[in-house]
Parts: structure tokens; sequence; C-alpha cells
């Protein structure tokens, strides 16, 4: 009997979901137009660099300084600027990121002296590009200065020459340090998050919306039925998204999967199951579909910027480090990074499976007491 | 005893929406609710549905306490809010056959006692149930809210917004299902309603003003009335505003309902009256008390 009934609303659930020609697009097509385009476009490598300079000197070594950056793919050589004057106009103007000035005397003085200044003035409006740039700039002067060293050391100092420690990284799982297979795991991530909190967040509350919970309520139907009805087409639609997203994954994006696809499912059953608590737990402190929705977007927002999906977890305050250990999104997009990429087993994702599932149990156990029939 | 309210209240923060409510309605009965938007119907409608408890008080539905055994309740009542509560974009079917199979039953199994109501909206079965108009869709929630056979019946007025046909229309369906033993209450601020019921409770600011059957609450009403009609109305009303001698004075269609403060009440004083405000073609006859009167008589 009681399953029958939860049968029969999950079956009325689908009903409206797949009636809904407005909502149904909303949900399958744009999260996938989503994972394209932000896969494509969220990488931290900064391209295009609007590269000026000013030169004092004018010698065969400022324009073999100036050559190096011009080789670089990053850097496009814009202009040259008589001054720092007309220099500092162009990069108020924004049409420079960044600008070298070589001073007069730059290759007497390495010559002679064998140590020079170099003025780089970064546009840094933006500071993570700004500080990208920064180290590919660093890492194209201390080039030319190696080579500048082997032509200026003479013989007699060959044995005071310094040894450069030469470092050869070898990024293991992503070996060619490719933005799209760190990236599209998380954002996947991301749109399974976000669906499923919004639809499930703005479901009950519909109801209460239109008048049908108050019919409902008066009905004997069991709390846990109504609620398990309600909640199951989601889980479904979660599980739905990740399986086109994880399709996409590989065939657009060509991203390794190297662990084993049913942990990641798995996973992903028990982790929706904490977003539908979530969803719930809103919509039993709401009245409008408007609420729900401002809710649900403040605590998303939250937990992706907190999630290491954008800015390395590593790099925020100990506060917030702290803080990331009650965010959902955290686990998940580690564990699915840990899964495609590493293949991880069930034994290393042990941790973060234990504390969503931790997760999952208190926040429907808050979500189940909060919810009442009676007002 | 179908329903059984003992010195209800309710407060709703700043709002006593219920001050120390009873009555009592029979098994079978159609009783009434009659008061103005406000008056504390749909209140006390949600307390004697187990959707909200009240402060003090206590009330018993199909003899059930509305605390205790409110799962038993909600077994045996039907309730139709005021306001269209069915899923809008389930067809007429779906929402018949997702209520039955809640209160586990079937169509089928209690047919005969919706059929009445059900075939007039079952030729449009397939449509979905926003797409109807407001006649059907009252039907399809009463159907909705019969299915499972209930023993008491709670509708919250259910005629609001139907038109003048439907609403004749519905009364005769409700007629027709007391007779097979079933316990309205029906709450409704139209007065013209309150005659079709068995007895009427006249409920305003949360307070009940009176409780009896429409003929004998008529009976109670002091004073006589009269039409009193002229050209222009509202310069009449007006005018027997300032009447000193008036004791009520209500618009009432294109009449106006006066009573007068003296038992000897002579027309053509006020006629003359009338006539020296500059007011013609004055009529002024004897009429019969309606609940409105009465209504406006307790009210005021």
């Amino acid at each position: 009997m009681s399953m029958k009934i939860i049968g029969y609303i999950i079956q009325k659930e689908f009903k409206q979901i797949f009636r809904n020609k407005a909502m149904l697009p909303l949900i399958f097509v744009l999260p996938l137009i989503q994972l394209i385009i932000l896969s494509n476009a969220a990488t931290f490598e900064v391209k295009n660099i609007k590269f000026s300079y000013i030169d004092h000197d004018k010698t065969s070594f400022s324009r073999a300084l100036i050559d190096k950056f011009d080789a670089s793919t990053y850097f496009n050589v814009t202009t040259d600027f008589s001054s720092s004057k007309m220099a500092n106009a162009a990069m108020l103007k924004g049409e420079v990121d960044v600008v070298l000035e070589i001073p007069q005397y730059f290759e007497r003085n390495l010559l002679k002296e064998k140590k020079t200044d170099l003025s780089i003035t970064i546009n840094a409006i933006d500071g993570a590009a700004a500080g990208v740039e920064n180290v590919y700039i660093n890492q194209i002067v201390q080039s030319f200065n190696k080579k500048a060293l082997v032509t200026l050391i003479q013989p007699s100092d060959l044995k005071n020459r310094q040894k450069n420690i030469l470092s050869i990284p070898s990024f293991w799982y992503n070996k060619t340090l490719n933005y799209k297979t760190f990236m599209v795991p998380g954002i996947l991530v991301l749109l399974v998050t976000m669906i499923t909190l919004f639809l499930s967040g703005m479901n009950i509350v519909r109801e209460k919306e239109i008048g049908t919970l108050e019919q409902m309520n008066v009905t004997p139907i069991k709390k846990h039925q109504f609620i398990i009805g309600k909640l199951f087409p989601f889980w479904v639609i979660g599980l739905m998204l990740l399986t086109i997203g994880l399709i996409i994954a590989r065939i657009i994006f060509n991203v390794p999967m190297v662990g084993n696809i049913f942990l990641m499912y798995f996973y992903t059953s028990v982790y929706i199951l904490v977003i539908l608590g979530m969803g719930l737990f809103i919509s039993n402190f709401t009245d409008t579909q408007q609420q729900a929705m401002f809710i649900a977007w403040f605590f998303v927002v939250i937990f992706i910027l907190m999630s290491g999906l954008f800015t390395p977890i590593e790099s925020m305050p100990k506060w917030a480090q702290f803080l990331t250990e009650f965010n959902p999104i955290k686990f998940y997009v580690e564990v699915m990074r840990m899964v495609m990429l590493k293949g991880s087993n069930l034994t290393d994702i042990l941790p973060q499976f234990g504390k969503t599932l931790l997760y999952a149990v208190v926040m429907n156990g808050l979500a189940v007491w909060s919810y009442k029939k009676v007002s | 005893m179908s329903i059984k309210i003992e010195h209800i209240s309710k407060s709703f923060e700043d709002v006593t929406a219920l001050k120390d409510i009873s009555f009592e309605v029979n098994e079978g009965e159609l009783f009434g609710l009659i008061g103005p938007d406000g008056a504390g119907k749909t209140t006390l409608f949600r307390i004697l549905t187990t959707l909200l408890i009240a402060d003090n008080g206590s009330a018993t539905v199909a003899g059930y306490d509305a605390v205790n055994n409110y799962k038993d309740i909600r077994n045996h009542v039907g309730y139709m809010p005021g306001r269209f509560s069915l899923y809008q974009d389930l067809t007429v079917e779906e929402n018949l056959e997702f209520f039955a199979t809640i209160f586990g039953t079937t169509i089928e199994e209690n047919y005969d006692l919706i059929k009445d109501i059900y075939v007039q909206i079952e030729p449009f079965k397939k449509r979905r149930a926003g797409k109807l108009s407001g006649g059907m869709k009252q039907k399809l929630a009463l159907s909705c809210a019969l299915i499972h056979k209930p023993k008491v019946l709670f509708l919250d007025e259910p005629t609001t917004g139907v038109d003048p046909v439907s609403r004749k229309e519905f009364w005769e369906m409700l007629k027709r299902l007391q007779q097979k033993g079933i316990t309205i209450l029906v709450s409704t601020p139209y007065m013209d309603e309150a005659a079709l019921c068995d007895r009427i409770a006249l409920i305003q600011d949360g307070k009940i003003l009176e409780i009896d059957t429409p003929q004998e609450i008529v009976k109670h009403y002091p004073k006589k009335i009269y039409d009193i009609k002229a050209d222009k109305m509202y310069e009449l009303i007006l005018s027997l505003n300032t009447y000193e001698h008036n004791h009520s004075v209500y618009p009432f269609g294109e009449f106006v309902h006066y009573t007068d403060q003296r038992d000897d009440f002579n027309p053509t004083e006020l006629i003359q009256f009338l006539e020296d405000k500059g007011l013609e073609n004055i009529s002024i006859q004897p009429t019969e008390v309606t609940i409105e009167d009465t209504f406006m008589e307790l009210a005021r």
C-alpha cells in the first residue's frame, strides 16, 4: 500500500515535469551548454597579454630581450613607447597590460657590472591575471639572463660560474596540464548540484504557492511517502545529468576516465541525497519560489566559491579552510577528480564518502523533522 | 453529533481570528457558516480539518478529536478549500485518480457517490484541470473531495466566483449528497445561499452572532421592514439617513430596506419628508425579512 502511494506520487511528479514545456529544456539543455562553454572558457591560463615596452637603450641586448617576449605565445607585443608618460596613459586607457622599461646603459651595465635593473609595470585590476603575468615575465627574463651570462662569461670566470639547478616538472594525472581535464569534472559537479538543488527547493514551495500542499495535508498521506515521492524524481534527474555530462566529457573534451564509472555513480547517488535534503529544508522555510530561489543561490554561490573549483583551498585563510570542511561540493569535486583522473577506488575516497553520507543523514533528518503537515 | 466545537479560540499574532466559538452540527445536516470576508470562517475550517491547532477549546469531527486523532479525521473528511487547489497540469481524470490512490481507494469503488457530479465533467476528462472553466473546476474539486466517501464534507466558500447558474446547480448537488448521509459544513458570504441550509451560524469578527434554522433566524428580526424606492437612489439613501426616526437604512437591490424606531410608523409621514427633500416617484411597501437583514441587524 505504502509503496503504491509512493509510486503513484513519483509517477505524478514525472508527468508534471515532462509536461512543463518551459522547464524541460532548462533542466537538460542549458546545463549542457554551460558545461561546454564553461569548460572551454574557465581556464587559469592568461593569453594574449598586451605587451609594450620603452627601450631607452636601443642596443642588440635590449632588442634581444624584446624579441624573447615577441617569440612567446603569451605576449602580443603591441607598441613601443618613447616615454613612460605615454606608456602610463596607454595603461590607464587599458590599451596595454604590461609595460617593460629598459633603462639606458642596459647593455653596458650588464657587460661591465654584470647586473642591471629592469622596470616592469603590470595592470593589476585583475589580481589573479597580474600574478600569472608576473610569473611569465620572470621566466622570460630569467631565461634571457642565463643566455646573456653565457655570452658574457669570460674563460677566467668559468670556475666561478654558478651552478644552475634545473627542475623538470612532471604533472601526474594530467600530463599536459590541460585545464579542461581539470575543469570538466568540476563543472559537471556544479551542474548536477545546481539543477537538483533548485528543482527540489522550488518543487514543494510551488505546491505551497498553488495551494495543493494544503489539499495534500488533509489527506492521510504519510510524511515519508510524500517526501520520497516528491524527491525521487529529482534524484533520477541528477543521475541523468551526470550521465549526459560524462558522455560529453568523454566525447567532446576527451577527459580521461581512469577510474570506475560505477564508483562515480555510487558516490553521486549519495551526494544527491544531501542536495535534495537541502532543497527540502529550504522549501520548508520559504513561502514562495522566489524566496526559495534566493536562498538556494546564496548557498550555491558560497559552496562553489569555497569548493576549490576556481580557487585553491590551500590559498584560503585558515578559518575559510576550516569552513570548507562543511562544504559537500568540495568533497564531490575532489572525488570526481580523484576517480576520473587518478582512478581512485572506494578505499581512497572513503573519507569524503563518509562525510557525505553523514551530511546526507543529518540534512535529510533536519528536513523531514522541519516538514510539518500542520501549520 | 457529527461536528462538535467547544470554546474554540485562535489568534494570529495581533489578530484574533476566532473568539470562543461553540456549536454542533448533527449527522447528515447541511450546515451553513455565513459571514463576510475576514469573519474567521476559513480559520475555523482549517482547525476542523486539522491544518491548524486552536489556542483554546476542543473540537471533534466524526467522533475524532481534532488534535489527538487528527489522522482519523484526515481519513474521514473531505475538504474543498476556497481556492482551487488541484494540480492544474494534470488532467481531470489524473487528478481524480491521484486523490483516489492517496486515500487508498479507486474511482470505481466510490463512483456512485460522485457519479452525478462527475458525469458533467467526464467529457473533458483528458483536459488539464487548469484549462477548465470555473464551474467545472469546482465540480472536479468536489469530486476529488468526495472520492474517498468522507463522512463529513467541508466546503470553504465553494461558490465564490462562480456564475449564478453553476451556483444553483452546486447547491442542488449538495442537497443530493446530504441525502446520501454526508454531513456538510459549508461557508459562504452569500446570504441568499443561507436559506438553502438546514441550519446556519452567522459569524462576524470571529464571533458567532446567532445559530438557528434560516426560518427561525428571520423570525427573530425585531422590526418591520419596508422597501423604499424613488427615482434617485443615492439621494434617497442620503435623505433617509437624515430622517430622525430611522433605525436602519440599507440598499437592497433596487430598493432600500428601511426600519423605523417607532412601533407606530406611518409611511405617509416619511413620503412627505422625502418629497420635501425633492425626491419623486416614492413608494413604500412592507416586505419580507431576509437573512441579510438579520445579519445586518445583528452586526450593527
